[in-house]
């Protein structure tokens, strides 16, 4: 009973103010659709970029002269004196040159017997950001150059340079997608508000009348929220439904040939669905809070 | 409801109402608060300055009891209005007590100011109706937005409508009215509820004088089923025939407080009616 009459108020006002309820509506549409096109992005470039990340390791290489006293020097120095270090994998100079020969058989032909590799540790990082603070403390600045801390390690040696590219780039795209979103999120807050503040306005005479007769506050807001949602709640479905249209007719023909795209860890449709409409609810809410705020002084 | 906590008691009249409710003799003493008395309304040494530095109030002592009516007058910007916003808590006192019904005024808490104005019925000049609204859905507005269901909207409008003259008028809409009918509907608005005190805000300011008396013999019947009736109003006219009470102000001081002892509560609806009209006898009482 009560809610029918939240409703039957709500969308009284909707009729009344159909312009700008519209203009709410099509920017909180435009909001929705570009998040859902970008969420699923960012998901899958965060994706690509942790694995990236995962596979960032340090390799030490030692000198060729090493003896195992040297080698175990290392590791204990590795292991337990390193900052940032998760785990430490040692590769002998023996084992290298049976992978390494396996790999390319005809370039070690020509080598014959002599091993040129040294023994190697790869080092994993706890914190691949970080991975710099192991190479600077295993090779310190010390005058004009950098001399390792053990005289048995020739070189330390990280793939950053390579790395770092797409690192940055998955951060741009993130950065700039959720700029744009929260401008674009801005925007459906302050329309909404705007349409609630027309309404508020159109119906001042009703809740001039509830608030003598002794209407709650809370009775005399609903309908204004109601409203709201409706607003966010259509702009959000027709979005919905553009989304849904895209993957099939776009997205999905396109999966097979593109490996990224269906790539495990883009997001699955139904949460997308979720997390938008609740966006588009808490934008509505947002948008009629402020309004109701300033100008429901009841 | 939830009203208990501010209920103003109230008396009625047996025989007034087939609501089944307890039905207390005129004059009953408030059950509620251990006030010191039975006033409805009491004003002590109040003061209310507006922002602007305007005085709406200044000092004003006065008390009204259960079951009274009083005139409120005094030239435009006297203070009038500002006793009905200081009673229905639209603005507070700058300083003194307000007490209504025993309670402190300062006391209620915003949250529970609404529920405390559904004890006061409040008619205006301009009436305030809902232009896009019938007559009969006026009145349920009212209830509605306090929470009544629909069984009690049913039986409580169509009886106040009935009280109030208006029964062949429930589906028109404020603007196929006259100005008398209209004050008519804000009445039945502001007592659907059967509050214990009615608060009008020169109800006849826009009447011409013929449809006032209707207007002030509907307001008599409603202040003799023993709610306390208090009316700001211009008419100096009709304050003189009414033989009630007056209160007058002046630059928001309280200059003349007259219990007129002139009229006796006995009479009749019709008796009124009769003297208010002057000698013209034999007018058909619309009831
Ligand atoms: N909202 C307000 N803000 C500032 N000053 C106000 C406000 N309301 C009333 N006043 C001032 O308070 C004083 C009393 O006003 P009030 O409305 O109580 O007078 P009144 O007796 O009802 O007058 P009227 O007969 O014209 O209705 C006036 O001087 C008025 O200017
Ligand atoms: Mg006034």
């Amino acid at each position: 009973m009560r809610f029918t009459f939240f409703f039957r108020e709500a969308l009284r006002s909707l009729k009344r103010n159909a312009m700008p309820s519209f203009a709410a509506m099509v920017t909180v549409l435009v909001t929705i659709l570009v998040l859902g096109v970008f969420i699923p992005i960012v998901q899958a470039t965060t994706g690509a970029a942790d694995e990236i990340r995962g596979k960032l390791l340090i390799d030490v290489y030692l000198r060729t002269d090493a003896k195992p006293a040297d080698v175990a020097r290392v590791r204990t120095l590795l292991a337990d004196k390193t900052p940032n270090v998760k785990s430490v994998q040692f590769v002998s100079k023996e084992a290298a040159y049976a992978r390494e020969k396996a790999r390319f058989p005809d370039q070690y032909e020509l080598l014959g017997k002599t091993n040129p590799l040294p023994d190697t540790f790869r080092v994993t990082p706890i914190n691949p950001d970080k991975i710099s603070e192991i190479r600077n403390s295993l090779l310190p600045v010390a005058g004009g150059g950098t001399v390792a801390v053990d005289p048995a390690i020739e070189e330390v040696k990280n793939r950053r340079d390579q790395t770092a590219k797409i690192l940055e780039a998955t951060n741009f795209i993130k950065i700039t997608m959720a700029l744009l979103a929260s401008l674009l999120a801005l925007a459906s807050v302050l329309l909404i508000a705007n349409t609630i503040r027309l309404s508020l306005f159109a119906r001042r005479r009703e809740i001039e009348v509830m608030k003598l007769v002794g209407a709650t506050d809370s009775f005399i807001r609903w309908p204004f929220i109601i409203e709201a949602i409706i607003v966010g709640g259509l702009g959000a479905l027709m979005a919905i439904s553009l989304l849904a249209v895209g993957k099939v007719a776009i997205l999905d023909p396109f999966a097979e040939t593109f490996a990224l795209i269906a790539a495990p860890e883009t997001l699955n449709f139904g949460l997308l669905i979720a997390i938008l409409l609740a966006a588009a609810i808490g934008v509505s809410a947002a948008g009629s809070t402020l309004s109701l705020r300033r100008f429901l002084r009841v | 409801m939830k009203t208990t906590q501010h209920k103003i008691p109230t008396a009625r009249p047996s025989g007034q109402r087939p609501s089944g409710a307890v039905v207390k003799p005129v004059g009953a003493r408030p059950v509620i608060g251990g006030a010191s008395s039975d006033r409805v309304i009491e004003f002590r040494g109040v003061t209310k300055l507006y922002d602007g530095g305007d005085i709406g109030l200044d000092h004003a002592t006065f008390g009204v009891e259960q079951g009274e009516f009083v005139f409120l007058v005094g030239h435009t910007g006297s203070g009038k209005s500002t006793i009905m916003r200081l009673l229905i808590k639209e603005v507070q006192a700058s300083s003194g007590v307000v007490n209504v019904a025993g309670h402190d005024l300062a006391e209620i808490k915003r949250k529970k100011v609404p529920y405390y104005r559904r004890n006061i019925g409040v008619v205006w000049q301009d009436f305030k109706l809902l232009p896009n609204r019938t007559v009969y859905n006026n009145v349920a507005y009212a209830l509605l937005v306090t929470g009544h269901s629909r069984k009690q909207i049913r039986e409580k409008v169509p009886d106040i409508l009935r009280l109030t003259g208006l029964s062949t008028k429930l589906h028109n809409y404020p603007d196929q009215l006259s100005g008398g009918e209209q004050q008519r509907v804000s009445i039945a608005r502001a007592f659907v509820n059967h509050p214990p005190l009615l608060l009008c805000d020169e109800p006849t300011g826009n009447l011409d004088p013929e449809t006032s008396i209707g207007i002030m013999q509907l307001l008599y019947r409603i202040n003799k089923t023993g709610t306390t009736v208090v009316v700001a109003t211009h008419d100096h006219a009709m304050v003189d025939k009414m033989r009630r009470r007056v209160i007058e102000l002046s630059a928001g001081r309280i200059i003349r407080d007259e219990a007129a002892g002139l009229y006796s509560r006995d009479e009749s609806t019709r008796e009124f009616a009769v003297r208010m009209r002057g000698a013209r006898l034999g007018q058909p009482e619309d009831s």
